[in-house]
């Protein structure tokens, strides 16, 4: 790991006829990091991604992985890249192990060390029991992983994937998260999704892309701190007047919601959860429920994408 | 590289039911057209000509047409095995795992022609155990089979690699296997148009495959012939190459 990142992408644009799908994205990976790319349907996700991995040549921009020129050798680049996309490349009629051997000889492994890599991305991905089984006989959830297994299989510094989570059921969908997290120490990981809980699970960083462009790039700590408006949540059995709520110190804002909730800003300084609580024991009003709320990326993903395109050289 | 593709794209074309479908059928039609040649040489050529000097035997008998008759069933067999070859993975997505590997887009056309090469060569070497049964009651001219055996190997080569090339024009295997059904089709008629007694042309029978073919069927092995064949092949190998390079740079 000589070069400083394992993925390097400089102003990368991408025409299709005269729209452009992909405006100026740069990004950039080091090794152990998870990239979430984030964005609505049709932002220039998966044109990005496969531009990544050679399938695809950008309008302009460059591409370094590992430090070597995608688009001058492209052969030994690709090398250093695992690329899962949207539908996993999975050949129906071969079995798991048949196809898994062929992703390796296809990488140029030999063949004693195609085993070993094979073991170990059955075993990662959770596939040995069904090794010997035929792709297509198995379910969705299972061709996904050998979609990512066959990622994996060489050992790339730099894994792609596209949408890994999509239609696969809530457990999968945790165990694949996982995989990943797992996958982000040694490797380096971009991840694509349109689902918003996917970034927070397991990215350590999030750019996010609308129309082909980057509205967004920042650290998922950092993208916290910089949009946590401090909001509470309050229930009550015998709600208060708004009047009250709003003679509490720190109080700014009240905004009732059904059934005796209340959506409250308050400053950011000051104990205004504990003085709610106060209140709420004099007043008798039979508090039920008091959680700060959290700015959610949802929330700020809307803002972005809504957002007018003056600002977003700001984001 | 090439051969790693070459030997996954001939295990994957027995692991349908397609390729089997396909081995049967023309054996089966191939074993009745020899059993009426067979017969047809015993009660009449044999009685006929026995004795005059020159007189066909049972190779230009029953192997000529047998291998004439081959060819023609695999006009129409052909694009069924090829419309696969791309179409179908561009359709199933796998097209990316090859183009994402450290792999070039010649090694990928090569390994794929070679696979169907393999399975040419075992067509014809099915159809090749007719003839050689007949080694067991008499004598046969070994030559003129090898001929026709490579001119019918050189024949299906380059049904492949048409057969290829537009495979990797589209995302459906029909429209594949139609198309080529169609050039191979339209490369007959012009062989008949331009043999024709009223409107010959030289030019037309050239440019057809089967009228190369045919003197192999004699027993003739002109090196002209294999030119033809060579570049007909290299010419659509090299068009598939171009296209599926072209593929990252679409509009």
């Amino acid at each position: 790991m000589t070069a400083k990142f394992l993925v390097e992408a400089r102003h990368l644009y991408r025409r299709y006829g005269g729209a452009y799908a992909v405006n100026d994205i740069s990004l950039t990976l080091r090794q152990g990091e998870v990239l979430g790319l984030l964005g609505p349907n049709g932002a220039g996700k998966s044109t990005t991604m496969r531009m990544l991995t050679g399938n695809l040549a950008p309008s302009a921009g460059e591409i370094h992985i590992n430090g070597i020129d995608l688009l001058d050798q492209p052969r030994q680049a690709k090398r250093h890249l695992g690329y899962l996309p949207e539908q996993p490349p999975v050949y129906r009629d071969l079995r798991v192990d048949e196809y898994l051997g062929y992703c390796a000889r296809l990488h140029g492994l030999k063949s004693g060390k195609a085993a070993s890599a094979m073991a170990d991305a059955l075993e990662r991905c959770a596939l040995t029991d069904v090794r010997r089984r035929l792709i297509g006989n198995l379910s969705k959830g299972y061709q996904q992983r050998v979609g990512i297994a066959q990622a994996i299989l060489h050992r790339p510094a730099a894994v792609i994937l596209d949408e890994p989570t999509v239609g696969l059921d809530p457990i999968q969908i945790r165990e694949i998260r996982g995989l990943i997290r797992e996958l982000g120490r040694e490797h380096a990981v971009i991840l694509s999704t349109h689902i918003l809980p996917e970034v927070q699970a397991v990215c350590d960083r999030v750019q996010m892309i609308h129309q082909g462009r980057t509205v967004f790039d920042d650290t998922l700590d950092g993208l916290e701190n910089r949009h946590a408006e401090p909001v509470l949540v309050a229930a009550f059995e015998h709600p208060p007047a708004e009047a009250a709520l709003l003679m509490i110190t720190g109080v700014e804002a009240v905004e009732p919601l059904a059934d005796g909730r209340f959506r409250i800003r308050h400053r950011d300084d000051t104990r205004s959860a504990a003085a709610l609580a106060e209140a709420a024991a004099e007043g008798d009003w039979g508090l039920t429920e008091l959680t700060p709320e959290r700015a959610t990326l949802e929330q700020i993903f809307v803002d972005l994408v809504h957002r007018e395109p003056d600002s977003e050289a700001a984001a | 590289m090439i051969a790693t593709i070459a030997r996954t794209e001939f295990r994957r074309l027995f692991f349908s039911p397609l390729a089997w479908a396909i081995l049967a059928v023309s054996q089966f039609v191939l074993a009745l057209l020899f059993l009426v040649f067979t017969e047809s040489f015993l009660t009449e050529i044999q009685p006929t000509y026995a004795g005059q000097p020159g007189a066909p035997g049972v190779t230009d008998a029953v192997g000529s047409p047998l291998f004439f008759w081959a060819a023609f069933i695999m006009l129409a067999i052909m694009p069924l095995l090829t419309m696969r070859l791309i179409a179908d993975e561009r359709q199933a997505g796998t097209l990316t795992l090859l183009v994402s590997a450290p792999i070039s887009s010649a090694q990928i056309v090569l390994g794929k022609y070679l696979g169907l090469l393999g399975f040419i060569v075992v067509m014809i070497a099915m159809v090749m155990l007719m003839p050689l049964s007949l080694a067991a009651g008499t004598s046969l001219d070994w030559g003129k089979l090898a001929a026709s055996a490579l001119g019918l190997l050189l024949l299906l080569g380059s049904f492949g690699a048409a057969g290829l090339y537009l495979s990797s024009l589209t995302q459906q295997p029909l429209v594949a296997a139609v198309s080529s059904f169609g050039l191979l089709l339209f490369l007959v008629v012009l062989y008949i148009s331009g043999s024709t007694q009223s409107s010959a042309s030289e030019l037309f029978v050239y440019i057809s495959h089967y009228g190369h073919f045919l003197s192999f069927l004699q027993g003739v092995f002109d090196t002209s012939d294999l030119a033809y064949y060579l570049l007909f092949i290299a010419t659509f190998l090299v068009l598939t190459i171009r296209r599926l390079d072209n593929d990252r740079l679409q509009r």
